[in-house]
């Protein structure tokens, strides 16, 4: 009798410790597809959606699991990974940025694709440079890129117009931006006249469309390849900590309770720019999607009141503008029990027709030959021209696996001159002994 | 309970050989899925804390596949970051103003203002206050998020009376958490003054009043020293609770501006998951851990000279 006592506790608790295990043992017919929807950026959910069907049609027997993230890019970053940590949670497709790759091949959580993509006739279509982006430090290729973008100054013409700034706007030098937001704050009091991200809540945004934009356009980049180091301290990176001091205590960019509200970016393409009360934006050459028919908050007249100007050098050193590019891909899992399944959803997303529709709606610059020369994609945006046209002098974030990290302190500094808390110098001795100790300060070099 | 259990086990001296055994397995029967699942769920954690906080484990990059050991890095470098004593004094004047001093009084003047009042008027006042603590965290955050934010409630309110409106959030992050905290907090304090108050005879009351003790002297010479093991427990209890606050704090202002109102559990979080470094977040954990234990043998200390 006790023995049979044991045996039921036994029993019991073992049963409740497989329903706390998640259960979700089933098998390798159903693909999870782990991707991110937050905010405006909606279009990537729209069509695996569209695609489950089609998909599954096409294959007999393997079902599609789409778990849509949540979270702002830093947030979702952790909730894949630690989803990466388990095998029953870890995702056969996931949506992958370019720039963390690098790190999380060094995790092994990510499958290598060229035993695939040297069968895929389209991989042809992806031009080298495309594919080196794609490409880890091993050599071999770890994601099919869904497009790619740019960056650069949005303006509103009403406010630029009423505060006596003559149009088209192009502006030649850090102190001509600085310039025209003095303006708007000096005759259009109830607009708030620039606008960049800064600090934590934005993530990645900070860092790229923020502190980077700035920085790759002072003497002094982030990465010197030719001597394999980074560079900290240099006088760029002071100066660009300075730039972000200068707009914030100024007044000139939204109140920093605001500036650090998680959800920024929405705040700014749904309500800012659309009720004319954002100046100038500096951000990415996707913004306009949001105002698309297929968008989030359509606005169809937004160009006849939104125009776009290239971000210029500090202090108008050739080529005189600067971008920075990053770009998204589809990536398959390490974990994955049915990696062919998995490709074979990779490449029905990504093949002509749906690259070409997620590019008009995501408002993507088009990374497919076949898709860039489509007349469907050129007439889709009057601005896609202009974004194309800025690869000509873009960057790209140094491809390794400690950016990550790196970006994370940039972010932490940046925030602290925006508040007030940190000087620019201090920030720039806080961001190289950041750098210095992720990297060992031997793979560290002083400029400036 | 179970020292107690055994001591009281009836006629040992009857049945001595089968009476213990039956007794060792009648106590450990019972106890096994509770003990498994504790095992598994709270002393597995914290064993795995302890690894990790020797490790380089991260969530992305070479160590989040094959951490090494580090020693003692995570604390050498936690020791020597400027936030993380930012975050230490912040937790501390977090926890004395939100707990022992907002959380703990208010609740102990609610109790008593309460005491002798007609049934209706403590029934609506204790339900309003224990509406407040019944409320999930996350709720009770966004609440006065959107209570304080920029184009906020109070703010509205203010402008509307011809007052100026304040970037609360921004301008005094720590007071605002605080505030919200003991907001949430108060009705467990009040609640547990309550039971202990009821039990504080009322004859002692009027003899002292009798002898000409004024209301504060019968506050301190009678009513206090009889609630003081109440006051340990609940102290000890909200301190613990208040130290890992992390939900209000972090829908309310994120730790920040900058790190303004970064409190340690925010700090571990923003290491852990936000900069990938999970060891080093674990780390953080055990000096937690170790100041909860700390807070925890005081109390107990003082709990067992009372008696």
């Amino acid at each position: 009798m006790r023995r049979f006592i044991g045996l039921a506790m036994a029993a019991g608790l073992a049963v409740t410790m497989a329903g706390c295990g998640g259960g979700s043992e089933s098998g390798s017919n159903e693909l999870k597809i782990v991707y991110q929807k937050f905010g405006t950026y909606i279009h990537l959910d729209v069509m695996l959606r569209r695609l489950k069907p089609v998909f599954e049609q096409q294959n007999p027997g393997v079902k599609l699991k789409l778990i849509p993230v949540t979270a702002n890019d830093a947030d979702y970053f952790s909730k894949v990974n630690l989803m990466r940590r388990s095998a029953s949670s870890a995702p056969d497709v996931v949506y992958e940025d370019t720039y963390v790759i690098n790190s999380d091949v060094k995790a092994g959580y990510l499958r290598p694709l060229d035993e695939y993509l040297n069968t895929w006739p389209d991989w042809g279509q992806f031009p080298d440079s495309v594919k080196q982006g794609v490409k880890a430090l091993d050599g071999k290729i770890y994601g099919v890129p869904m497009g790619t973008d740019t960056r650069g100054l949005w303006y509103n013409k009403t406010i630029l117009k009423k505060a006596g700034v003559t149009l088209p706007w192009r502006p030649k030098t850090w102190d001509d931006v600085l310039a025209t937001a003095r303006q708007i704050k000096a005759r259009v009091p109830d607009a708030t006249p620039f606008n960049m991200y800064s600090g934590k809540p934005a993530g990645e945004a900070s860092s790229m469309q923020g502190y980077e934009m700035l920085l790759y356009g002072t003497d002094h980049e982030l990465y010197n390849s030719q001597s394999a180091k980074w560079v900290a301290p240099s006088k760029g990176m002071t100066d660009s900590f300075r730039f972000i001091k200068t707009v914030f205590s100024e007044g000139l960019a939204p109140k920093p309770a605001v500036a650090l509200d998680k959800n920024l970016n929405t705040i700014v393409t749904t309500q800012l720019f659309p009720k004319n009360k954002l100046g100038i934006a500096l951000d990415g050459s996707w913004l306009s999607s949001t105002w698309q028919k297929a968008g989030e908050a359509p606005w169809p007249e937004w160009q006849d009141t939104i125009d776009v100007a290239p971000m210029p050098t500090q202090n108008g050193q050739a080529p005189g503008k600067t971008s920075m590019s990053g770009g998204w891909t589809l990536a398959i899992g390490a974990k994955s029990k049915n990696p062919g399944a998995a490709w074979k959803f990779v490449a029905l997303a990504l093949n002509r027709e749906n690259s070409l529709n997620y590019a008009t709606t995501a408002g993507q610059i088009a990374v497919r030959d076949d898709v860039g020369k489509d007349p469907a994609y050129l007439n889709a945006n009057p601005t896609n021209k202009f974004w194309t046209d800025l690869v000509s002098a873009t960057h790209y974030r140094p491809a390794y696996a400690e950016y990550p990290e790196i970006s994370n302190q940039i972010q932490k500094e940046m925030e602290s001159v925006m508040t007030g808390q940190e000087s620019p110098e201090e920030a720039t001795k806080r961001l190289t002994e950041s750098i210095q100790k992720i990297v060992g300060a031997e793979k560290v070099e002083a400029a400036g | 309970m179970a020292a107690s259990a055994s001591a009281a086990s009836p006629r040992p001296a009857a049945r001595p050989a089968r009476g213990r055994r039956g007794s060792a397995l009648g106590w450990a029967i019972p106890m096994a899925p509770a003990a498994g699942l504790l095992a598994l769920f709270f002393v597995g954690p914290i064993l795995w804390c302890f690894w990790a906080a020797f490790t380089n484990l991260a969530l992305t990059g070479a160590s989040a596949s094959d951490p090494e050991m580090v020693g003692l890095a995570n604390f050498r470098e936690m020791f020597a970051d400027g936030d993380f004593y930012s975050a230490a004094m912040l937790t501390v004047a977090f926890v004395a103003g939100s707990a022992i001093i907002g959380q703990n009084c208010l609740g102990l003047i609610l109790a008593m203002l309460m005491r002798s009042r007609k049934a209706v008027v403590r029934t609506v006042v204790g339900g309003i206050v224990v509406s407040a603590w019944v409320v999930p965290e996350i709720v009770a955050g966004f609440m006065w998020y959107a209570f304080l934010a920029d184009e906020g409630t109070l703010n509205s309110a203010l402008t509307a009376v011809g007052l100026p409106a304040n970037e609360w959030l921004y301008e005094l992050p720590l007071l605002s958490v605080i505030i919200a905290n003991v907001w949430r907090g108060t009705a467990f304090s009040m609640l547990v003054y309550s039971a202990a108050l009821s039990e504080v005879p009322d004859d002692l009351h009027e003899a002292a009043a009798v002898d000409g003790a004024s209301a504060v002297q019968r506050l301190r010479h009678i009513t206090l020293p009889l609630i003081k093991r109440a006051a340990m427990t609940n102290l000890m209890t909200i301190t613990l609770q208040t130290l890992s606050v992390f939900t209000l704090i972090f829908v309310m202002t994120g730790g920040g501006p900058g790190i303004k109102s970064q409190t340690l559990p925010l700090y571990m979080y923003q290491e852990a998951f936000k900069f990938s470094q999970l060891g080093y977040g674990t780390a953080v954990a055990i000096v937690m851990l170790t100041i909860g234990a700390v807070f925890s043998a005081i109390y107990l200390r003082l709990l067992r000279n009372e008696v």
